[in-house]
Order: C-alpha cells, then sequence, then structure tokens
C-alpha cells in the first residue's frame, strides 16, 4: 500500500491529483460549497473542456522544450474564419470549418519553420503571430464584412456534433476533449512517438543523433496546437451562433497554468497528458467552481497564484523523489538482524 | 606496429574552417580490440578531428577508409549505421527518462500492429538492464528508474553499453573521465577495457594522461592540429608524454619561466 503511494508519488501528474484534492477540500470546507452541487454542476466542466483542448498540444509543446502562445489569436480566428464563410459568405458549414482548420495549419506552419529554421526561442515567435494574428482577424474581418462581429447559423448534423448541449448544459466539446485526451494519451505513453518527444525535451541534440526527425515532430507539434485552437473557436462559433474578433487571450495563462499546474517541466522533458488533464480540471474548478461558494469571487485568482506556487512546488519535490529513488533504494536491502 | 587490421584509417586528413586550417595531414589506424589515445591540449584540434570521424565534418582533402575502402560520411547517422558511435562527456542521456526508455531512444521495441504499435516497456527494461549489467555495472536491476539518479560513472557506462548494443564496431569516448571523481573513472576505465576485450575499437579522448595510460595500446598527441608523437604502450613515460601534450615544451622548461616571470 506505502509503495503503491510512493509510486503515485514518483509520476508527474502526483502534484496536479493533490492540488485537486486541495482545492475541492478548500471549497467544501471553507466555502460551504455541497459536493453534489460542485460536481453536477456544468459550468466548470465546459470551460475545462475547452480549455483542455487547447492546454494538451501547448503541454506536448512544453514536453518538447518549446511554446506556443498563438493560440490567443487563434480561437478567435477560428470563430471568425466559421462564421465569415459559412454566415456572412453564406457558404456551407463544412467550408467555413475546413477555412477554420486551414488557418490553424497555415499559422502552425509558420510558427514551427519558423522555429526549426531559426535561433529565436518559439516564445518570441509565437508572440510575433499572436499579434500578426489578432491584426490580422480585425482588419479582415473589418475589411470583409465591415463588422467585428459575425453571426452564424449551422445545420443540425454540425450542431450536434460540434454545437449541441448535452442535456440542455454541457457542452458536446466535452466529448471531444476526452477522446482527444485519450488518443494523445496513448500517443505519449504508450508508442515511440512519446519516447521520441520526452528525448527532444531532455536533451534536443542528443535526440537528432540518436535519429529522431526533431524538425519534422516540432513543425507537427506547432501545427496541432494550432488546430486544437481554431477547432476550439470553430466549435464556439456553431454552439454561439456567432463570432467575435475579441477573446482568447485569456486562454494563453489559463493553458499555460494548467500545463505546470498538471506537472509538466517548463524546460522541458518531463510531463504526462493526465497530468495536464487533471491540472485542466483543477484550474476550472477553482475559476468557475468558486461561484459555488461563499468565498467571494474576486479571490479565485489569488487562490489560483496560491496554487500555482504549491503545485509547482510539489512537483519539484516529487521530481526529487523520483531522481533519489535510487539512491534511496540501496538502503532498503534487508541488513542482518541487531543482536540484542 | 600491430598485426590487426585496421577498422578505421585516416590519410593525410585535412580540416579547415574557411581560412583557418585545424588539422594538417592527420594520419591514422584504428584497430579492433584496441584503444587509440588522443591526446592534446585544449584547441589542439581533439573536438574537430572526432566530428571528422563522427561524420559531423567532412574533411577538406584526405581520404577516410572503412575496412580498406574508402567512405564519406555526409550525416552523423551515416557514420552511425557503419558503426561508429560517438559517446559525449556527459553520456548523452536524458536524466528524467527512465533507463528503459533512454536506452532505446529512437530504435524502440514495440509490439502490436499498426496504429497500436505500443512501445515494449518489459522488453525495453529488460534488455537495457542485462546490457549495463553485463558490463558489470550491477547496481542496476530496475529500468524503470530515472537515468538522473545514476552517478556520472553509471550514466557513461549505460551509454557505453547502448552504443556497444546497438552495434559499434569503433567508439568514440571524448573526455569520459574529465568531469569524474577517482573511483567513477575507475568504473569508466574498467568498462573501456570490457568493450576493448569485446574487440571494439576505441578512441579515448582526454587530457589526463594518467587514464590513458591506463587503458591505452596506442597513444596519439596532438598539437595545433598536427600530430606530434604516435607511439605503442611502454614507449614513452608520463613525464614524456606530458612534455607532449604542453607543446613539446618539457615540464621543466615552463617551470622555469614562470619562476622567472614571478621574479621579473
Amino acid at each position: 500500500m506505502t509503495e503503491a503511494i510512493k509510486s503515485l508519488l514518483r509520476r508527474p501528474e502526483a502534484g496536479s491529483i493533490l492540488s485537486l484534492i486541495g482545492v475541492v477540500l478548500f471549497f467544501v470546507f471553507f466555502g460551504g460549497v455541497d459536493l453534489g452541487t460542485l460536481l453536477g454542476a456544468a459550468s466548470w466542466v465546459n470551460f475545462a473542456a475547452n480549455l483542455g483542448i487547447v492546454a494538451i498540444p501547448v503541454g506536448l509543446l512544453m514536453i518538447s522544450g518549446e511554446l506556443d502562445i498563438s493560440i490567443g489569436a487563434l480561437i478567435p480566428a477560428g470563430s471568425m474564419t466559421t462564421a465569415i464563410l459559412s454566415g456572412y459568405y453564406d457558404l456551407p458549414i463544412a467550408v467555413g470549418m475546413a477555412g477554420a482548420l486551414a488557418v490553424g495549419v497555415a499559422v502552425g506552419l509558420v510558427n514551427g519553420l519558423l522555429t526549426i529554421r531559426t535561433s529565436v526561442p518559439s516564445l518570441i515567435i509565437t508572440l510575433a503571430t499572436l499579434v500578426a494574428m489578432q491584426g490580422l482577424v480585425l482588419s479582415g474581418s473589418v475589411l470583409l464584412t465591415g463588422n467585428a462581429s459575425v453571426a452564424v447559423t449551422a445545420p443540425e448534423w454540425a450542431k450536434f456534433l460540434f454545437g449541441q448541449l448535452i442535456g440542455g448544459s454541457h457542452q458536446v466539446i466535452i466529448v471531444w476533449w476526452v477522446v482527444f485526451a485519450v488518443i494523445i494519451g496513448f500517443v505519449l505513453h504508450k508508442t515511440r512517438y512519446g519516447n521520441w518527444l520526452f528525448a527532444m525535451g531532455g536533451d534536443r541534440v542528443s535526440a537528432r543523433n540518436a535519429g529522431i526527425p526533431t524538425n519534422r515532430m516540432t513543425i507537427a507539434l506547432f501545427v496541432l496546437s494550432a488546430v486544437s485552437a481554431t477547432f476550439v473557436g470553430m466549435c464556439q462559433a456553431i454552439l454561439f451562433n456567432s463570432a467575435q474578433v475579441s477573446g482568447g487571450m485569456n486562454f494563453i495563462f489559463n493553458a499555460i497554468v494548467s500545463v505546470v499546474v498538471g506537472g509538466v517541466l517548463l524546460t522541458g522533458g518531463f510531463g504526462s497528458v493526465i497530468g495536464i488533464f487533471v491540472g485542466t480540471i483543477t484550474f476550472a474548478i477553482v475559476s468557475q467552481g468558486i461561484y459555488f461558494t461563499q468565498i467571494d469571487r474576486n479571490w479565485s485568482n489569488l487562490i489560483i497564484g496560491v496554487m500555482l506556487l504549491t503545485a509547482v512546488l510539489m512537483n519539484q519535490a516529487f521530481r526529487e523523489l523520483a531522481l533519489s529513488y535510487w539512491r534511496g533504494s540501496k538502503q532498503s536491502v534487508p541488513r542482518a538482524p541487531i543482536q540484542h | 606496429m600491430s598485426e590487426k587490421p585496421a577498422i578505421l584509417e585516416l590519410k593525410n586528413v585535412n580540416k579547415s574552417f574557411g581560412p583557418i586550417d585545424v588539422l594538417h595531414n592527420i594520419s591514422l589506424q584504428i584497430r579492433r580490440g584496441e584503444v587509440l589515445c588522443l591526446l592534446g591540449d585544449n584547441g589542439a584540434g581533439k573536438s574537430t578531428l572526432i566530428k571528422v570521424l563522427a561524420g559531423v565534418h567532412k574533411p577538406t582533402s584526405g581520404e577516410i577508409l572503412m575496412d580498406g575502402k574508402t567512405v564519406s560520411f555526409d550525416r552523423p547517422s551515416a557514420a552511425q549505421e557503419r558503426g561508429i558511435a560517438t559517446v559525449h562527456q556527459f553520456g548523452g542521456t536524458f536524466p528524467l527518462m527512465s533507463i528503459g526508455r533512454s536506452f532505446f531512444v529512437g530504435l524502440e521495441p514495440t509490439k502490436g500492429w499498426g496504429p497500436f504499435k505500443i512501445y515494449d516497456r518489459k522488453r525495453a527494461n529488460e534488455i537495457a538492464v542485462k546490457a549495463v549489467r553485463d558490463f558489470g555495472i550491477t547496481r542496476i536491476d530496475d529500468g524503470d528508474r530515472l537515468v538522473g539518479g545514476l552517478s556520472g560513472g553509471e550514466r557513461q557506462s549505460l551509454a557505453i553499453a547502448r552504443a556497444v548494443h546497438f552495434g559499434a564496431r569503433v567508439l568514440i569516448l571524448d573526455e569520459p573521465t574529465a568531469a569524474l571523481g577517482v573511483k567513477q573513472a575507475g568504473h569508466v576505465l574498467r568498462i573501456v577495457n570490457e568493450a576493448k576485450r569485446r574487440g571494439l575499437a576505441v578512441v579515448f579522448i582526454t587530457h589526463q594522461v594518467m587514464h590513458a595510460m591506463a587503458v591505452g595500446d596506442h597513444f596519439a598527441v596532438l598539437i595545433r592540429g598536427a600530430i606530434a608523437a604516435d607511439f605503442r604502450k611502454r614507449e614513452k613515460t608520463r613525464e614524456e608524454i606530458t612534455d607532449l601534450m604542453a607543446g613539446g615544451e618539457t615540464m621543466a622548461d615552463l617551470e622555469a619561466e614562470i619562476e622567472h616571470e614571478l621574479h621579473a
């Protein structure tokens, strides 16, 4: 039993699981929240799903040693592309959807190619594409439609797949999030590609020397994160029947906090999809679950800040534990009983 | 000279970067079951020479022969495919990966089929642990443990065992003992001897004469990009080698010079 706990603590997601338990206990004891009401509420699950689909590829990039903040502009870019093509120009919704995803592929390729071709850190490259895409989306929308907000009506099948409210409250994107997490979790932890990713984040030069196509992997990861962001935007446009040029910037910090709370090492080489998943849930419960407590919601950012620090410190300690497990185990060799 | 055949041979190799000549007329033979110690001060061209051997740089002129046939390496992977493996000072391993996973990076064993081909953790761990234990590192018994928990010497040993497992015939060790304590260095030197016993050709780069003398069969001293001395085991004393590495000046001359400057 204790061995099972110890082995859990050595895993990357240990800190996020403890953070989640801590936050829920805090809300129950100090916020007077009813656990059943909290768990049954749709608001934080919807929030987590939208954030989670972006957080997973951002986490993968962080594991590989890169960062993508352009997602902040790509969420509105995805919803605006869908709305302009299928709403303003009245093209079939499939065209709008394909357009949104194509924007993601294009920006992801730019991010990836610039990262591998230059020595500029990807934080700076994606900061540039973030700002550039904001400008492009705003001016493009005003130029084409004369408006910063565009309406779109999706047909039944598209609503069903991307904009449905299950039980009248839970967005269908939750299903997409869970499926996405399971697939990426499988790839990261069970296939050789996952191993390549960890190796890239650990030491890129050694990884390349070991025959890993680091450049192709990096480009693929940037495309994945950009497409995930435009996918979320596309789903929002279909759900809300409209799209705005603003919004999305919060996703940058929210995704990074979720990923770091989830136990991914900022400098790469360590992390897990379960951790990112739980980190996202923890973040969503703090920022949305607070409405169910007696705690004034103005405190939520303070809680997030404290939780982030605590989680990072815990992750640090658990990583040390995982590393020193080796040395410690030497002492666990049974010794001769002491004679009295 | 030895009767053993040379696996790798350099013939009059020159390397220059633009107008700067780094290597002049290097001719060396690297034989099976032998340790060639490459000695030299900082900046003598040791690292350029191993990069030429490992396929990172192409020689400006001259020939590289493998098993007697001329070869040309366009990429490091081309040299690796021919069985030339380089192990760097820190082992080139991944501290936060498990022993099994880091051992098989890029060459992971898989089971299953199609899109469900999964990484075979159990097999990877078994093979990795066995490979390192065969080199005498018996403390390693669990392939799930993280590489970062190993000592510097054990990490080097893991990297060497990995290279040998994947069929290396020529092992280039770039200052493997430079950052290690006496005991850990002893570990690595034992493994160098084991690799030699298994018939590998080892190129051992160092500036620690004691470590070189402990395992070397053949020595080459590099000074300003040229081979200043090429000799066999027991042909020179430790003092002579140290003097050669200092650029031909004897240590006594150097001491006298420093003495003179101190008084001036």
